[in-house]
């Protein structure tokens, strides 16, 4: 449940183009073409599975307050946290140059289709944003790290082939001259990513309105609670019988 | 400008309009949207950005002739991480709320285009002076740029700048909220960031046809 609920939160809600702008330099320049933006988005969601992984080995076990305590008690006190964005990126670029060796070695057929956007993809904010935000929400496990990843690349991928595949269709359009080109494309992420608000109440809309109403009971006192909701839940039971004998009359209505 | 030739000034006035970073080379957008709901974010990552721009540029400009080719994007990104670790513990000891709403986005300047785009393009080929030049001048383009979008989307979406209520207060019916003016919350969402540098790029491009693509 918790995986089936992280991915589509990261692959709608926290779709990371149109609601944390990650990646989008790339997304704008390589969007011209569906067949290019199909590479470099696959291409992101190899990488970020990768990468986002390993990074969260190293902040629980080399980065994080305290993470050094397996090493004995007299280093439980360290927090290199602050060295995390120099650890990130360097796993980023040495991880994404040896993908490239090893693609290229044994997957020659995947190397001709990934391999040109392999080193544009080091530079790439979704990669290392990526990471960042894995630190930043704090989860909890090597499994749902790897979770995140790869949905939230999927989500990229989504995005990128949207726009690529508006962009091919725009061309037959009339722009206005001074729009052509990435002015339209920004007004277009725009107005797809007021389309992804909407997915924004899909998985916790219901539970906190819950949240919201037990301590507003709990606020008043015991007594007039106790009545109150004695009174309520009568005047409710009288209204649902009566509702209930006006159902069996209609019924009987129908009937006759 | 006794201190900067003819040559060297053009380094710094260009990036301001007709090679703007953002809507001419479309670099280092990420960033440019994701902080400019409000003004003082934008002003602290304008600056940030342009303190990171210059002096990597300076240094990778310095050591230009000892980097091995194959390995100079790693080289460049490191120097990028220790430059921004710097920036992030400034903000994080002398501005700590600021830095938490910036959030991931001062780590984000390490991958921020711009920076990238300035090391290999100008820093690997050009003197240290003239490497921070370029740097402070494409910054200032960047930085001018976050901070129209972030002027608007404050005054529009809030009804303040810099945290001053302008336009008189919302609640209590002053200023122009008595004549029955509301706030477009609207404004502080992610979209309208895109569709305001959507609009950006649209007046800067009817004055200046000469930026006009042709596809």
């Amino acid at each position: 449940m918790e995986h089936i609920e992280l991915f589509f939160k990261s692959v709608f809600i926290n779709n990371m183009i149109f609601a944390t702008f990650l990646g989008m330099c790339s997304y704008l320049a390589v969007s011209k073409k569906v067949a290019t933006a199909v590479g470099l988005g696959a291409a992101v969601i190899f990488v970020l599975a990768i990468t986002v992984p390993l990074n969260w080995l190293l902040d629980v076990y080399l980065l994080k307050d305290g993470a050094l305590a397996w090493l004995g008690p007299e280093y439980a006190e360290y927090d290199l946290s602050f060295l995390s964005f120099i650890m990130f990126i360097a796993t980023i670029a040495t991880m994404v140059q040896l993908v490239e060796i090893i693609v290229e070695k044994y997957a020659p057929a995947l190397y001709n289709s990934l391999g040109i956007f392999l080193p544009l993809i080091a530079v790439n904010c979704a990669i290392l944003g990526g990471s960042l935000f894995m630190q930043s929400r704090e989860i909890q496990t090597l499994g749902l790290a790897f979770n995140y990843g790869v949905s939230s690349g999927i989500g990229w991928f989504l995005a990128i082939l949207a726009i690529a595949a508006i962009r091919e269709k725009i061309r037959y359009s009339n722009v206005p001259a001074p729009l052509r080109g990435l002015g339209i494309t920004f007004i277009i992420t725009g107005l797809m990513a007021i389309g992804f608000m909407s997915f924004g109440g899909m998985l916790t809309g219901g539970d906190e309105e819950k949240k919201i109403e037990q301590p507003v009971v709990v606020a008043q006192t015991e007594a007039e609670t106790v009545k109150e909701t004695a009174i309520a839940t009568s005047q409710n039971e009288t209204e649902v019988t009566q509702e209930a004998i006006d159902k069996t009359k209609n019924e009987k209505e129908i009937k006759e | 400008m006794g201190l900067l030739s003819k040559k060297d000034a053009k380094l710094i006035t260009d990036p301001l309009a007709d090679n703007n970073p953002i809507t001419v080379q479309v670099l280092g957008i990420c960033s440019a949207l994701a902080v400019t709901a409000e003004l003082k974010p934008s002003i602290v990552m304008a600056i940030s950005v342009m303190f990171v721009v210059a002096m990597g540029s300076t240094l990778i400009s310095l050591i230009r002739n000892i980097i091995p080719p194959k390995i100079r994007i790693i080289v460049q990104l490191i120097i990028a991480a220790v430059l921004v670790i710097i920036v992030d513990q400034v903000l994080k000891a002398f501005a700590y709320e600021l830095s938490k709403q910036l959030s991931v986005f001062v780590g984000l300047i390490i991958t921020n285009c711009i920076i990238m785009g300035r090391f290999e393009a100008f820093a690997l080929a050009n003197s240290p002076w003239r490497s921070f030049l370029d740097g402070i001048g494409n910054s200032a383009g960047y930085g001018i740029i976050l901070i129209i979008v972030g002027f608007f989307r404050e005054l529009l979406g809030s009804g303040s700048l810099l945290g001053f209520k302008v336009l008189g207060d919302s609640i209590e019916k002053t200023g122009l909220y008595a004549y029955g003016y509301e706030n477009n919350g609207f404004m502080l969402l992610a979209p309208m960031a895109l569709i305001t540098i959507g609009i950006i790029i649209w007046v800067q491009r009817s004055r200046n046809t000469a930026l006009i693509e042709n596809n």
